[in-house]
């Protein structure tokens, strides 16, 4: 076993177990926790295939961002496990049912050779850097499907406005440019007073 | 050199590689950590002399040997672990803060062969891992069970990451004029234009074509490392000391060193994108490795200054300035550099 084979297998054992405790942990910040090292286990075995600007990127965004607000939200609430598990069974065919078929999707994707399914070659080209190579495709030949998932992105982040918005505030509330433009001689005013004698 | 090498690989064979990189690393890492105990002494005596006081001056000439002496005390003191806190989470959240501080000197470059790991995505690399930082300090205030210190990680996820996007965006602009987001390669672009030509190069580095974008990237590294004015993650006078409130000893002094650490990284990570690096200021000086500390001391000091002449802002007036101000002044100049590369008055051929 090379070098490389022996990092990927040391990656897939953290990656398989921080998945499995995301959803084994009974403290749900502790399930955060393995799902962001779930995150950047996935980023390392990514830089493993040489597609160092996903690997990055998978970090940055889902990792220094994302989870962050995920364990801002997490950490305020006021979880009772014993209540979330009440339904358990009676969700249970619904949930299986989901499962074998993302197990049947990944294993169509995988096993693509088997089933005589040509699949893309990855073209590693030298010189070129993955950053490059990926804008350049992003923008030329997925440019409708790139701008259309933007579009969607925006309708989610619309959506979830409206949906939180609840109507404008009532309550009074002081103008930021006007306390920065305040002049000293707006507040406070100077007399000139004689001195009274006695 | 060659010497060296042939020396190492003769006692440590096939491992001299791994060996090699560890002793750069410890290369890196310790004058650094000596560079945070004397940047404490540096702000006590800056911070003393702007107030008309001395500052530090009982231990050693000057009070030299003060930061040692603070290092030891802290050394020697007891690390409590409050009883209702989660102990494991509690005691892996300052690791988690200096972790991010250190792994991002990997790919910064001191000259243009002096660092340690030259890749082609190293500012991206470098904004992922500076973007990690928050976690330690959200954990701990979560893992300490104490109201001040939740309150403290509460409002340092928010304003951690409100500012992340402008810095992002600035670093988004610099990366357009150069075309590259290799940190090596960013500097070596400042070093062409018609300036340079005229043995003027400071003139030709980023900070004036991008002026808005640097004083956005600096005022936001001033937020991103939770200092005065921004410092409302600590709060000492509204949430006693924020976040590590419940932590003592070993356990405080490393979330110290991290936010010193990390003020030393904006500072040189500004240097190298905007004022030209190892870059000369003028064409009759060489380059070299003395500038880019000049550069550093020079931010460092602004840090020092802001922290003695500013009054701290308060938590609504912090999320404006990230929101209202800078994300749309990043936005119109990223248009406008945009269009500038595009038009004929394109200065970064």
């Amino acid at each position: 076993m090379d070098f490389q084979t022996s990092v990927f297998y040391f990656l897939s054992a953290i990656l398989v177990f921080a998945g499995l405790r995301v959803i084994t942990a009974r403290n749900p910040v502790h399930a955060a926790l393995h799902l962001i090292l779930a995150f950047f286990t996935c980023g390392g075995i990514w830089a493993l295939l040489q597609a160092e600007f996903l690997a990055i990127a998978i970090i940055l965004v889902y990792v220094g961002a994302v989870m962050v607000l995920f364990l801002f939200v997490v950490m305020m609430l006021d979880i009772n496990i014993d209540r979330i598990r009440q339904g358990f069974w009676n969700y249970l065919p619904l949930g299986a049912l989901l499962g074998l078929l993302m197990a049947l999707e990944m294993s169509l994707v995988l096993g693509s050779k088997y089933f005589q399914i040509p699949a893309a070659d990855a073209l590693v080209s030298s010189g070129v850097s993955n950053t490059k190579s990926i804008g350049a495709l992003m923008f030329t030949d997925y440019v409708y499907p790139f701008e259309l998932a933007s579009l969607i992105l925006l309708v989610g982040m619309i959506a979830a406005i409206v949906l939180t918005y609840r109507g404008p505030k009532k309550s009074k509330y002081t103008n930021p440019n006007q306390q920065v433009f305040i002049k000293a001689k707006d507040r406070v005013r100077v007399l000139q007073m004689p001195v009274e004698k006695d | 050199m060659d010497a060296l090498m042939n020396f190492g690989t003769g006692i440590f064979g096939g491992a001299w590689p791994a060996v090699w990189t560890l002793i750069k690393i410890v290369l890196i890492v310790a004058p650094m950590m000596l560079g945070v105990a004397y940047l404490t002494y540096f702000e006590r005596k800056v911070i003393g002399y702007m107030q008309v006081r001395i500052g530090p001056n009982r231990v050693g000439p000057w009070g030299l040997i003060q930061p040692i002496a603070d290092g030891l005390k802290l050394l020697l003191k007891e690390i409590i672990v409050p009883s209702g806190s989660n102990k494991g989470i509690f005691l892996i959240a300052p690791m988690l803060a200096i972790a991010p501080a250190l792994a991002a000197w990997a790919v910064v470059p001191f000259t243009d062969s002096l660092v340690l790991a030259n890749i082609d995505a190293s500012l991206l690399y470098i904004m992922a891992i500076t973007s990690m930082g928050v976690y330690g300090i959200i954990l701990s205030g979560w893992a300490s069970n104490s109201k001040y210190a939740f309150l403290g990680a509460m409002r340092s996820a928010a304003q951690m990451v409100s500012y992340e996007i402008s810095m992002g965006f600035s670093l988004i602009c610099v990366l357009m004029v150069s075309n590259s987001l290799n940190l090596v390669e960013i500097v070596n672009v400042q070093d062409h234009g018609r300036f340079a030509e005229w043995g003027m190069s400071f003139l030709s580095w980023n900070w004036l074509p991008l002026f808005p974008m640097f004083l956005v990237y600096l005022i936001s590294g001033v937020a991103e490392t939770n200092r005065a004015p921004f410092d409302v993650a600590e709060g000492e006078s509204e949430i006693v000391a924020g976040f590590h409130v419940e932590y003592s000893g070993m356990a405080f002094a490393v979330f110290f060193l991290a936010e010193y650490a990390n003020m030393i990284l904006v500072s040189a990570l500004t240097s190298i994108m905007f004022l030209g690096g190892w870059l000369s200021p003028v064409g009759f000086l060489p380059d070299g490795i003395l500038w880019l500390f000049a550069k550093m001391s020079a931010i460092l000091f602004l840090f020092l200054w802001f922290r003695a002449t500013f009054p701290r802002y308060r938590y609504d007036q912090l999320m404006r300035l990230g929101w209202k101000v800078f994300v749309p002044i990043c936005l119109i100049w990223l248009v406008v550099v945009g269009v500038w590369m595009m038009s004929p008055l394109n200065i970064w051929k």
